[in-house]
């Protein structure tokens, strides 16, 4: 199966690669996935305490082409946003955006995963109530 | 000579037509179409005299008689054939085949379907280096046992397994021997009086010959052997396999035959001498580990596994110019990790950072170079991006964690 442009420039030149400090309390960390299954993803984002936008976001990811271009392009998206508008990031944005094929759609479930638990350790690090569910795909 | 790309790896799937094989099929397409079974007329004869050719350059190959040649559409066919085709002939016999969990899917699907019609099916797990036990094998096998269906060389790790001493065991229980030899016949010598073999599949586009063209080797002496025909028809092929023949396949498999036959030695020593210096240099990367074992092995195969790094996500830095296959489930419609691999003990994850080199006649060593280079870089690249590789890196016991399945 053929990729598209946009997952070949993600995987090419991916944005945001990397790791931040995960013991800072404005940093949360979400690890997604199992190696079994072929695919993990880590998502970080730092949030500016003062404007409460998300200011940095790193990723590194274990998996296909398209589940390392959903988790570059995420990082991209999430830099400048709220972590309300954050957790409306929805995976079928990202197969829209990227174009992904039906078999690849998991790998973007598992971006949209990794937001959103890294949102929900964000927020138990500053004693907000973890959101509920969100890695039940 | 200049490098070409892209670069051809994975001659386990598929080999490219020799064009000498073209050359020696093109007369029968329009000139020569007669049909085999024709009896009464010249284009009859011609095409007939052209199958008996082939049947002997095949033959010849093998070290068997033209008479125990079989042609069917492929392995594919030849397999269901000789486990089924054994099944229903030998029913009298007993109803029990003893199998490996590293079979070629066709062999295994076709020991399922014998399992539906009433028979027992012993699949027996293999070593981590991807031999079976013998004596396990001798154990398994019972007074009710007709059939030891275990394949010359396996398609994705290239193990070659102890067929002289499984053919041996058969001899001394009365059981007979049927090899998957698809990936073996061609690469490496394959005698099947040597080697005690009693059926034998394999298929001409592993070894530079035509699609659509196979056979299975059914012994004629010591014991005779006979299959029962799996499609009704016109009872060609000595009643076993019906249906007008595939007059230019042959012909082509029949040439492909014989260039093997006359240029498989240098072709091993020069292809393994290749994988050798492609499996050197890469075993130079960390964590890196080669798949299944080293010394009874095809001479153009290698699997090696690159841990912390995805198979697919691997091949697509390279896939551009560099055409192989890995154990990753992401490149499978099943996403399950390859079976063989799991079959050694691999974990998954091992499983999934696999690649496949199958190298061929038309490999060329500057191709050789540009492979080592560029998975060389791509898997140093992906490790940076790897949560898993910083995690080992780090000495975080990854097994520990916790993950959630999906
Ligand atoms: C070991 C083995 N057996 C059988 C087959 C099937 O062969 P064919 O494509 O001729 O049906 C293959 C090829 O995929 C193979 O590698
Ligand atoms: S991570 Fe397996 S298909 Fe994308």
């Amino acid at each position: 199966m053929a990729y598209s442009d946009k997952v070949i420039d993600h995987y090419s030149n991916p944005k945001n690669v990397g790791t931040l400090d995960k013991s800072k309390s404005n940093v949360g960390t979400g690890l997604v996935g199992a190696p079994e299954c072929g695919d993990v993803m880590r998502l970080q984002i730092e949030v500016d305490e003062e404007s409460g936008l998300i200011s940095d976001a790193k990723f590194k990811t274990f998996g296909c082409g398209s589940a390392i271009a959903s988790s570059s392009l995420a990082t991209e998206w999430l830099k400048g946003k709220t972590v309300d508008q954050a957790l409306a990031i929805d995976n079928m944005d990202i197969v829209e955006e990227l174009n992904l094929p039906p078999v690849k759609i998991h790998c973007s479930v598992l971006a949209e995963d990794a937001i959103k638990a890294a949102i929900n350790d964000y927020r138990v690090k500053n004693g907000l109530t973890e959101l509920a569910e969100v890695t039940a795909h | 000579m200049e490098l070409n790309l892209p670069i051809y790896l994975d001659n386990n799937a598929t080999t490219p037509m020799d064009p000498r094989v073209l050359e020696a099929m093109l007369p029968y397409f329009v000139e020569k179409f007669g049909n085999a079974a024709s009896r009464n007329h010249s284009f009859g004869w011609v095409a007939e005299e052209a199958v008996d050719y082939a049947r002997e350059q095949v033959a010849k190959l093998i070290n068997a008689d033209a008479k125990e040649v079989i042609f069917t559409s492929g392995a594919t066919e030849a397999n269901n054939l000789a486990i089924k085709g054994v099944f229903e002939m030998y029913a009298s016999k007993g109803n029990h085949i003893i199998t490996a969990t590293t079979e070629h899917k066709a062999v295994l699907d076709a020991c399922k379907h014998v399992e539906k019609m009433g028979g027992q099916v012993t699949y027996l797990e293999v070593q981590p280096d991807g031999l079976i036990d013998l004596q396990q094998l001798e154990s398994a096998i019972t007074d009710k046992t007709i059939l030891i269906a275990i394949m010359y060389g396996n398609n994705e790790i290239g193990v070659i397994q102890p067929v002289k001493e499984i053919s041996a065991i058969a001899r001394k229980h009365g059981v007979l021997f049927f090899t998957d030899a698809t990936q073996a016949v061609g690469k490496v010598p394959v005698d099947v009086l040597a080697d005690g073999i009693d059926l034998m599949s394999f298929s001409g586009h592993k070894m530079y010959g035509p699609k659509g063209v196979g056979v299975l080797y059914v012994r004629r002496k010591n014991p005779r052997v006979k299959v029962t025909a799996q499609m009704d028809g016109g009872g060609h092929e000595r009643g076993m396999r019906s249906g007008t023949l595939n007059v230019t396949g042959i012909v082509g498999l029949g040439k492909a035959c014989e260039l093997c036959m006359n240029e498989m030695a240098d072709e091993a020593e020069r292809l393994s001498a290749m994988r050798d210096k492609l499996e050197k240099a890469l075993l130079q990367i960390e964590e890196a580990y080669v798949n299944g074992n080293t010394d009874h092995r095809l001479p153009h195969t290698a699997n090696i596994s690159f841990k912390y790094v995805e198979g697919e996500g691997l091949m697509m830095g390279f896939n551009k110019n560099i055409a192989l296959s890995s154990g990753s489930a992401c490149t499978s419609a099943s996403l399950e990790p390859s079976y063989v691999l799991k079959a050694l003990g691999l974990g998954d994850d091992l499983a999934h950072s696999s690649l496949r080199f199958g190298l061929g006649r038309f490999t060329t060593e500057d191709q050789i170079d540009f492979t080592i280079d560029a998975i060389t870089t791509t898997v140093l690249k992906l490790r940076e991006m790897s949560p898993l590789w910083e995690m080992y890196k780090e000495g975080v016991d990854i097994d520990a964690i916790e993950w959630a399945h999906h």
